[in-house]
């Protein structure tokens, strides 16, 4: 009852951040509460036990990718004008895809009926020595071991990809090499000279 | 009478206790923090051959002992200047989001042998989300208050913070593979017997990444910039005054104990004695293990925080990525590789009879 209850209320508010993400002007406002959205999605996985999923939504969402937008957000000199123009122009290319999106959903949960949709189905009490993550992690390096590497190679090639797109080296730039100034020594910057007085005329 | 207390403690239901324990957590971590800032410029004081505060009194003891509480109270009659163009709704949203990770992570923090708020079973997994989140704070601090000081500081530490979690984790993955479990009060167990077989000895270049990705991320000196005041005056907090400023400060120092705290639970064995099971001293009740130590141990690793402080100068900004990107984590990745030999050859703390 109570998770049901609880299970309510962060849907509800999952759905209010997720219209607040596509309606604030600000994208810095959109960028936090696509934030809020990610906490209240990982709040529903813990409702459904899926502990490890949603400390790690948390962790490389939350923690890492949302802070890298923001940087880049925060750093963009977003012209809404400039924005507005292109969004009557693209607008039946975003109703399509939405369409699409909405059509699967309603695909899914046809085939499926409603019955399947239970929450409380999903909140099987576990015994309190149940560990998730153990559970996850016997699953993915046994049965799931050939997907789960593959996934990973997937994202490796998608990191070196990006790099190697951004990369460039321009020429003329101004860099310290630091292991050459880890390796300087006191003798090369300073000269120390032996002045003999001199008797005032 | 203290019968009576003891059994009425008893027959409280399990959340009252567990509120109990949060109130009595956070008002220790608090006056900590206030007892602290005094530390602090009474340790960098005599490194710097100076006396510190040594003006107020409280209640005619040590000197000096009030000064944290008159800078509180100074602190809280000043006004909070709110900026023209600042955003007002996250320029006061900012320090509190800074203040509730660092308090959060005390709920899976095994205090003593029995007791901890919360025996999560993914305690370091939550641990971890939750110091990634401090720079929320950080970054919108320096974002709603519409400054180039405040948002180059912000920058300085969102960048910072994202370069050091990774080497944070991964020294954590470390921990993990020792332990065996993500349970705190079990990685503290499986270090049992002496200071000798403490995770240090087997993980020390992981130690030290740790400690050092720990003090990146509070934003101590010497990885500051995010504060740098010869450079960008007080970055992401310029314009914050009064109580709200403050709040920054209490986040800053409960993260600092909370990574002396983490220090010591992941590499130093928590609440175990250092001469545990030793003969002579081991039998004795210096050899139980207990909360005194784990608080000794802290106290020790907030002293480096401040030795720190007092001796090395602050980082360049572009050596402070290198050393995260370019040092700490091929170090990590290194010795995640030497522990899977370790483990095979079951030596260590994979020597344990779980490992087998």
């Amino acid at each position: 009852m109570l998770v049901q209850i609880l299970f309510y209320i962060f849907g509800t508010l999952l759905v209010a951040c997720a219209l607040g993400l596509i309606t604030a002007r600000n994208p810095v406002y959109s960028a936090l509460f696509l934030v809020l959205c990610f906490f209240n999605s990982a709040v529903i996985w813990l409702l459904t036990g899926a502990e490890f999923l949603a400390i790690v939504l948390v962790l490389v969402y939350v923690g890492a990718v949302m802070v890298l937008f923001l940087f880049v957000v925060m750093m963009l000199d977003i012209n809404l004008a400039e924005l507005r123009r292109g969004f009557t122009r693209f607008a039946w290319l975003g109703w399509l895809t939405a369409f699409a999106v909405i059509a699967e959903i309603v695909g899914v949960v046809w085939s499926h009926g409603l019955t399947g949709l239970d929450v409380s189905r999903t909140t099987v009490p576990e015994s309190a020595s149940y560990s998730n993550t153990l559970a996850l992690g016997q699953v993915i390096y046994t049965r799931y071991a050939y997907p789960f590497e593959l996934a990973a190679m997937l994202l490796l090639v998608a990191i070196v990809a990006a790099i190697a797109l951004t990369m460039r080296r321009r020429q003329g730039l101004k860099v310290q090499d630091i292991s050459r100034q880890v390796s300087v020594r006191a003798a090369d910057r300073v000269r120390i000279v032996k002045v003999t007085a001199e008797k005032r005329p | 009478m203290l019968q009576t207390l003891a059994t009425a403690w008893a027959s409280l239901p399990g959340i009252a206790r567990t509120t109990v324990w949060i109130v009595i957590v956070t008002v220790v971590l608090i006056l900590c923090v206030a007892l602290l800032t005094l530390w602090e410029r009474k340790v960098i004081g005599w490194m710097q051959l100076r006396r510190g505060p040594n003006r107020v009194r409280l209640l005619g003891l040590f000197p000096g002992l009030g000064q944290p509480f008159a800078d509180v109270f100074k602190l809280l009659t000043k006004e909070v200047v709110i900026p023209t163009n600042a955003n007002k709704l996250l320029f006061w949203v900012a320090p509190m989001i800074a203040l509730i990770p660092a308090f959060a992570a005390w709920a899976v923090i095994p205090l003593s042998p029995d007791l901890v708020i919360s025996e999560a079973n993914a305690g370091l997994l939550y641990l971890l989300a939750l110091t990634s989140m401090g720079v929320y704070g950080v970054i919108i601090a320096g974002w709603a208050a519409n400054s180039k000081y405040a948002f180059l500081g912000a920058l300085r530490s969102a960048a910072q913070m994202v370069a050091y979690e990774i080497a944070m984790g991964f020294a954590l993955v470390g921990v993990l593979m020792a332990a065996g479990s993500m349970n705190l009060g079990v990685i503290v167990r499986t270090q049992e017997g002496g200071f000798l077989s403490w995770n240090w000895f087997w993980l020390f270049p992981l130690l030290i990444v740790y400690f050092i990705s720990g003090v990146a991320e509070t934003n101590r000196a010497p990885f500051d910039v995010a504060e740098g005041e010869s450079e960008i005056v007080a970055g992401f907090h310029v314009e914050y005054s009064g109580i709200a400023f403050a709040l920054f400060f209490l986040a800053e120092y409960a993260n600092m104990i909370l990574i002396s705290a983490l220090t010591a639970v992941f590499f130093f064995g928590g609440w175990l004695s250092p001469w545990q099971g030793w003969p002579g001293i081991g039998g004795t009740i210096l050899g139980q293990p207990s909360f005194f130590w784990l608080a000794l141990k802290i106290f020790l690793f907030l002293f480096v925080f401040l030795w720190f402080r007092a001796t090395f100068p602050r980082y360049r900004y572009d050596q402070i990525m290198r050393l995260g990107w370019k040092a700490l984590i091929p170090v990590t990745l290194v010795w995640i590789g030497v522990e899977m030999v370790l483990s095979h050859l079951h030596v260590g703390p994979w020597a344990h009879p779980w490992f087998q």
